[in-house]
């Protein structure tokens, strides 16, 4: 499919200045909601995503209790005020489907052995979406997990990289996802080198597949490091979180 | 659809599978990287434009493809509609309850459509009509009859089938009304994409998994490959990781086998 409007110049510089293997701005911040046992908020690019963790508690509907792990629900939702068009609050397809992966993707890293009998809920709420909100989310998450004090074998970190006509590139934004030549979320559990999440789309030779996926991991072990830093300034210090402001002030 | 998990049964086969497949053998005697028998019953539906019944091993799918005229969305006008739906039915296995589509089922129906669409195998812009008013309409929709494993191929095979086989009225253009001729045409088909669905159980990869191997999968993987051998989608899927290394052996396989299910495929769509 050929791209409508030119996303690359002559000089592979993309719309927003970029060259290929940039990713946009990324500021996470953990401990951002106060009822949630653990949460997190990230803004990479114009992604606003809010990740909250409630658990382990007690499981409802009681038939669906596991006993010898938790039950881990992950729920991916959009604003309606998140999207161009006014998007309906009811679950789509495709929330479903991305709920479904981003569990996936999440619960290899929780050990879920150490609570049998109890559910772990994960929402994952966007505010507001630009390309790549599933891996976004997924990295909220996964400070919010870790914000909760949930066991963990590792954190959970995402990125997306595609095609621009023929060019691979990393972490494409809204326009580049709906106008470019393929998309690839894929994340990783960083110390591990191990995949938790890969979904692909677009039409790529066998090489442009290999480069993809390896920019991805790549960019994803980057990202890591400042999953590290939000961790750190959240429990050693740093900058106060916005929570511990208002802790002081009460 | 996966079969509900027995603790001790589990652990006690799933030692039996890995241990059998470190030795490279499979339960049923397949090699790692063998499909179970295909095979291919096109045109049973005489009411449909086209259709395609696909017996993968025990795992048993019709598709059935509805042409019409229809507008077209917004941010598309000038191609025509294609979508791709899939039901698991309450009769196709005991665990399947009647009711709104299961997480499984969306999973499995968006799965199977991201390979066709992203191929390109139809080219939409020959379905339209008048650009932002009047487009082709096709729809797709695959009917599970019976599960035994490996429901993504099993249905991804049997759209590529009845899309191959698939005839459609001509339309014409007078003024500014579309008129259905009495001409059946084929519906514009460009390519043949092949998913290739494996499961990775201890540290084996297993091509085209059936139920039992299912319930025992760390995690299941399709890439979807066309006629050049490029990949054109993926889907991780089931809570567990997979190496680097194995997603791009995974890439490999899935254009070696893709490349002899495409001919079993062609061979029976010609």
């Amino acid at each position: 499919m050929e791209s409508k409007k030119k996303l690359m110049d002559d000089n592979g510089k993309r719309l927003d200045g970029r060259l290929w293997d940039e990713l946009r701005p990324i500021s996470l911040e953990v401990g951002v909601l106060k009822n949630a046992d653990g949460s997190a908020h990230i803004e990479w690019g114009k992604n606003k995503i809010t990740a909250a963790v409630y658990g382990p508690k007690e499981v409802h509907p009681k038939h669906q209790v596991l006993p010898d792990r938790a039950l881990l629900r992950a729920r991916y939702h959009m604003a309606p005020f998140s999207v161009d068009e006014r998007k309906n609050p009811a679950p789509s397809r495709r929330e479903i489907e991305i709920s479904k992966v981003i569990r996936e993707a999440l619960q290899p890293a929780v050990i879920v052995e150490d609570y049998p009998r109890t559910a772990i809920e994960v929402w994952v709420e966007v505010l507001q979406s630009d390309g790549g909100s599933r891996v976004a989310g997924i990295t909220a998450a996964s400070l919010a997990l870790a914000d909760a004090g949930i066991n963990m074998r590792d954190m959970v970190v995402g990125c997306s990289c595609g095609l621009i006509g023929e060019t691979v590139v990393a972490d494409l934004d809204d326009t580049e996802d709906k106008e470019g030549n393929g998309d690839m979320p894929v994340a990783i559990m960083p110390n591990f080198g191990l995949v938790t999440l890969l979904q692909v789309d677009g039409i790529y030779t066998r090489a442009n597949f290999q480069k993809a996926f390896e920019l991805a991991i790549e960019k994803g072990k980057q990202i890591y490091g400042m999953q590290r830093e939000a961790l750190t300034k959240r429990f050693f210090g740093g900058e106060p979180t916005t929570t511990q402001v208002e802790e002081a002030a009460e | 659809m996966s079969m509900k998990k027995n603790y001790v049964v589990e652990t006690i086969r799933r030692a039996q599978m890995v241990e059998m497949l470190s030795r490279g053998q499979r339960a049923d005697g397949r090699a790692l990287d063998q499909p179970r028998p295909l095979s291919i019953e096109v045109g049973l539906i005489q009411k449909a434009n086209g259709s395609a019944r696909v017996r993968l091993g025990n795992t048993d799918v019709i598709a059935g493809v509805k042409i019409a005229t229809g507008t077209p969305f917004p941010d598309t006008p000038d191609k025509g509609l294609l979508v791709v739906n899939a039901e698991l039915l309450p009769l196709a296995s005991p665990y399947a309850e009647p009711g709104p589509p299961s997480e499984e089922a969306i999973e499995l129906a968006r799965v199977v459509d991201r390979g066709i669409r992203e191929s390109e195998m139809v080219d939409l812009t020959k379905l339209c009509l008048i650009e932002g008013k009047s487009v082709v309409t096709v729809f797709v929709d695959c009917n599970v009859m019976n599960v035994d494993g490996n429901l993504f191929d099993a249905t991804s095979y049997a759209v590529v089938a009845a899309l191959r086989t698939a005839k459609m009225k001509k339309y014409k253009v007078e003024g500014d009304k579309v008129v259905a001729t009495e001409e059946n045409i084929p519906v514009p088909v460009e390519r043949t994409p092949i998913s290739v669905t494996m499961a990775r159980i201890g540290d084996t990869l297993v091509v085209d998994p059936n139920s039992e191997e299912e319930v025992l999968m760390d995690v299941r993987i399709t890439i979807t490959t066309d006629d050049e051998g490029n990949v054109c989608a993926s889907q991780k899927g089931e809570a567990s990781t997979i190496s680097p290394a194995q997603v791009l052996e995974a890439a490999d396989t899935s254009i070696r086998v893709g490349k002899q299910i495409r001919a079993q495929i062609l061979e029976a769509t010609k």
